[in-house]
């Protein structure tokens, strides 16, 4: 079939539509040229009952080929039983369709929930029309529309053909949250069974006929290129069939098997130009940043006039290192280029920006390359890149022939893009009784957008702003941002810049405490005591997150002999979190016993899954609060495999307790918010303990 | 190349590979079986995992000229018939989210319980340690193998 092109869409100027895995044609009512119903591009109800829900974002494990179909069913008073699920491709139909940002159900929210009450406001029509009663008199029952006095039911299946004959109408009323019946249920997974026997097709396992696999050799110094190669013994490799140069700083062996493609690229020889970052250490970085400290800084959050205040004055300095997404489906994508178009099945958060950079890497419009999405074996924000998938598509028309292109764990490492490295400068004082009246906190790193050519605004890089978020009301407070520059690439990595900026306040609000002899909790709450709208968070509602995990995690009780208890709370992407780590110490190292973690992220569509992101954020954040870091050595990164950049294993996995708070409000995100409290409460925790303040990441080096 | 003779899943196969190809990438290229997956290539993260002569072995290290002629299970092949009931535990406790490492969990467990019928908490740790998960599922995990050893596995 053809997918539906950019242009073509653009001409029908039409706003319905549907999915680019059909794409097929829709007039302005709800018909169907393969029989049944398609109101909108979200959503076909066939006549044999099937109802195929596409989600146009990326399942990456988060869930969102359950937690979408969840809103929309919830609205059509569908079957949850009868549903299907079909993944878009990149598309013009759907919006921006990036996965990222904690931002699936946020922003799909509203177009899932008009999509099903769309539908299921047809389908009422449709059967009042077939039974010549009032439309008031029927309801919508669990994939039936009810005609009670009469004691009649129509199907969904038997009303797509009727349905899809009546308009759609373009602002239909939705549900109320106390009438849910789907939203907030505890369902379980729709992706759950084919995982646990192997069928899941993820993009290392996607395979077009007559496919060559390629490994390529990449510069291993940021900035560099290829000098010249010498590709005679890996042309004796039995199996290769291509040795080329792609791009400026890349070679590519082409083979008939990986295994053919990794010995192949092993015998190639590749002299590099490593060109003006090849003495780069991470010292000199660490030394950037600090130098930087005085520089020009953008304002990100200020109250009354800390220049103003006097009293007993603490400061601390923090330091945090790159660090690799390292998601457990190594770089791959496969690609078929003939001639004028490429068709690309890619592991992508981004498809559109993949479609697009891809027709300009290979000089053909972006219409003509069709992406589609496989299963993402991980993402936490790696896979906002489009470097891999680009690269497949350059290698299979420079070597002419349908690729896989495999990058291996060490490719990964040492190829990507990483979360910025950073310094920060706090400091506080404090008045007599030992309550804290004035806080600064000057940030000093480099932007990821920025360094991906977005203009700074106002001096800084916009998502800084967004993430560095404050929401204590210091009588006077001041924080900004000293923007900085790195030829270290740099990548959004789950919880982004908060990360770096919660790990550096959220300690220092314990040392506040610690200072004062107050207690963390105590003066978290008091900094929020008053109900207020304060940088667009809401104190009430991050007072609840607070007093959630301080009472399920039984604060300020008695602990075993040995434990001790750290706490912190932080905003992001719309939520609100908060931890309790409890630990004891093994020597120098902390053993992480339990957390206790809280968001509120509104509305809830499905508690299971949002408990495996709490409890899969804190794991996320331990593995980098702990050990692993990326550094860097003679411009190369140092960590190439598990055993240099080891992640959290089952022995050092912490008991987790997930709890959120029940709400109404809009939903907001969840994949993210509970990866920052997490480091700051355990190296609080570690205070606690030992009354050593770590104020450098990881804890363990 | 070479001519081998891999015994898979009760099923003979021959392939004809180079001696140092690694039975991961015989199962995932050669014979398109791709539930067992490629994670570190170097046995560090247990995503690889089948069972050669009932243990539980990393793929990515075992050269096919030394699978051959041994008994290899991959996840294809790990329940004769419907699902085993470490499988069935897996979907009862919600363990997977991406899924990319959850093959090698199970076949890890499954080699675990196959002779620990009964494991404490610290065995479990124990006989987990080698799988990596990025998602961190370990909690889910370590659930769903006590769930399938209470149930008689």
């Amino acid at each position: 079939m053809t997918p539906l092109s950019r242009r073509d869409f653009l001409t029908a100027g039409a706003a319905a539509g549907a999915g680019l895995v059909i794409g097929f044609y829709l007039p302005r009512n709800g018909a169907s040229p393969n029989k049944g119903f398609a109101p909108n591009a979200y959503l076909r109800i066939a006549s044999d009952e099937k109802i195929t829900v596409v989600v146009a974002r990326s399942e990456m494990g988060q869930g969102v080929w359950t937690a979408l179909p969840m809103i929309l069913a919830e609205e059509l008073e569908a079957d949850w039983k009868k549903i299907a699920v079909e993944q878009a491709g990149a598309s013009m139909l759907y919006g921006d369709q990036s996965t990222g940002g904690s931002a699936s159900v946020r922003t799909t929210w509203d177009p899932m929930r008009k999509a099903g009450a769309q539908a299921r406001e047809m389908l009422i029509t449709a059967a009042a029309l077939e039974w010549g009663v009032p439309r008031a008199t029927c309801k919508p029952e669990s994939g039936y529309i009810v005609h009670a006095s009469s004691n009649r039911r129509l199907s969904y299946g038997q009303l797509a053909d009727k349905a899809a004959s009546l308009a759609v109408p373009t602002d239909p009323p939705l549900k109320q949250a106390k009438d849910y019946k789907i939203v907030g249920q505890r369902l379980a997974r729709l992706d759950t069974p084919d995982k646990v026997i192997g069928k899941s097709g993820y993009g290392i396992d996607f395979r077009v006929p007559n496919m060559k696999y390629a490994c390529v050799a990449r510069c291993p110094v940021f900035g560099g290129k290829v000098a010249n190669f010498d590709d005679q013994e890996a042309r004796k490799i039995s199996g290769v069939t291509y040795v080329g140069k792609i791009g400026d700083s890349s070679v590519a062996v082409v083979a008939d098997s990986v295994w053919s493609a990794m010995q192949g690229r092993r015998a190639l020889k590749v002299t590099w130009d490593e060109g003006p970052n090849k003495d780069l250490n991470s010292a000199q970085i660490y030394a950037g940043l600090k130098q930087a400290v005085n520089g020009k800084a953008a304002v990100l959050y200020s109250a009354g006039d800390i220049a103003k205040v006097s009293g007993r004055r603490i400061e601390a300095e923090y330091q945090l290192p790159f660090m690799a997404h390292a998601p457990m489906e190594p770089g791959n994508s496969v690609a078929d280029f003939h001639g004028d178009s490429c068709e690309i099945w890619a592991p992508t958060q981004v498809p559109q920006d993949v479609r697009d950079s891809a027709g300009q890497a290979l000089g053909i419009d972006p219409d003509k390359v069709k992406v589609n999405i496989t299963l993402l074996g991980g993402g936490f924000g790696r896979r906002l890149e489009h470097d891999y998938a680009v690269e497949a598509s350059l290698v299979s028309k420079a070597a002419n022939t349908p690729v896989k292109v495999i990058w291996t764990r060490e490719d990964d490492m040492r190829n990507s893009t990483y979360r910025p490295a950073s310094y920060h400068k706090l400091s506080a004082v404090l008045d007599g009784a030992g309550w804290p009246v004035a806080f600064s906190h000057r940030i000093v790193m480099p932007g990821i957008n920025v360094q991906k050519g977005t203009p700074p605004v106002d001096g800084t890089d916009p998502e800084i702003k967004d993430e560095a978020s404050f929401v204590y009301a210091f009588p006077h407070a001041l924080v900004d941002h000293v923007l900085t520059e790195t030829p270290i690439p740099l990548g959004w990595m789950r919880s982004v810049n908060a990360l770096q900026v919660g790990f550096a306040a959220e300690s220092f609000i314990d040392e506040i405490a610690a200072a004062g002899h107050k207690d963390p909790l105590q003066l978290r709450l008091r900094l929020l005591e008053k109900d207020q709208n304060l940088n667009n968070w809401q104190t009430a509602r991050m007072r609840a997150v607070l007093q959630m995990a301080a009472d399920k995690s039984g604060w300020g009780k008695p602990l075993p002999a040995g434990h001790y208890h750290g706490i912190a709370c932080f905003g992001c992407f719309n939520s609100y979190s908060a931890e309790v780590v409890e630990i004891s110490m093994e020597g120098d190292k902390p053993r992480v016993h339990r957390v206790v973690g809280v968001i509120d992220c509104g509305q809830v569509i499905n508690p299971n899954i949002l408990e495996q992101q709490i409890r899969g954020a804190i794991i996320f954040a331990l593995t980098n609060a702990l050990q692993a870091q990326i550094t860097i050595d003679k411009g190369r990164v140092v960590q190439g495999n598990f055993d240099t950049y080891q992640p959290v294993r089952i022995t050092e996995a912490p008991e987790i307790e997930a709890y959120y708070v029940s709400s109404s409000e809009s939903p907001t995100g969840a994949g993210e918010p509970p990866v920052p409290p997490l480091a700051p409460a355990l190296c609080n925790a570690i205070y606690a303990a030992t009354k050593k303040r770590l104020r450098a990441l990881p804890i363990i080096s | 190349m070479s001519e081998f003779a891999l015994k898979i899943n009760g099923s003979d196969h021959k392939v004809d590979v180079a001696p140092d190809t690694p039975l991961l990438w015989v199962l995932r290229d050669t014979l398109q079986m791709t539930g067992t997956k490629f994670g570190c290539g170097a046995g560090l993260c247990g995503a690889c995992t089948v069972h050669v002569e009932g243990n539980a072995t990393r793929s990515c290290s075992m050269p096919v000229s030394q699978a051959s002629g041994k008994s290899i299970t991959t996840i294809e092949g790990l329940s004769g018939n419907g699902l085993t009931a470490l499988q069935q535990a897996w979907i009862a406790e919600e363990v997977p989210q991406c899924g990319y490492c959850q093959v090698g969990q199970i076949m890890t467990a499954a080699a675990f319980l196959a002779k620990t019928p009964h494991p404490t908490d610290d065995q479990i740790t124990q006989a987990m340690a080698g799988n990596i998960c990025r998602c961190g599922t370990y909690d889910r995990i370590r659930k769903a193998i006590h769930r399938a050893a209470g149930g008689g596995q």
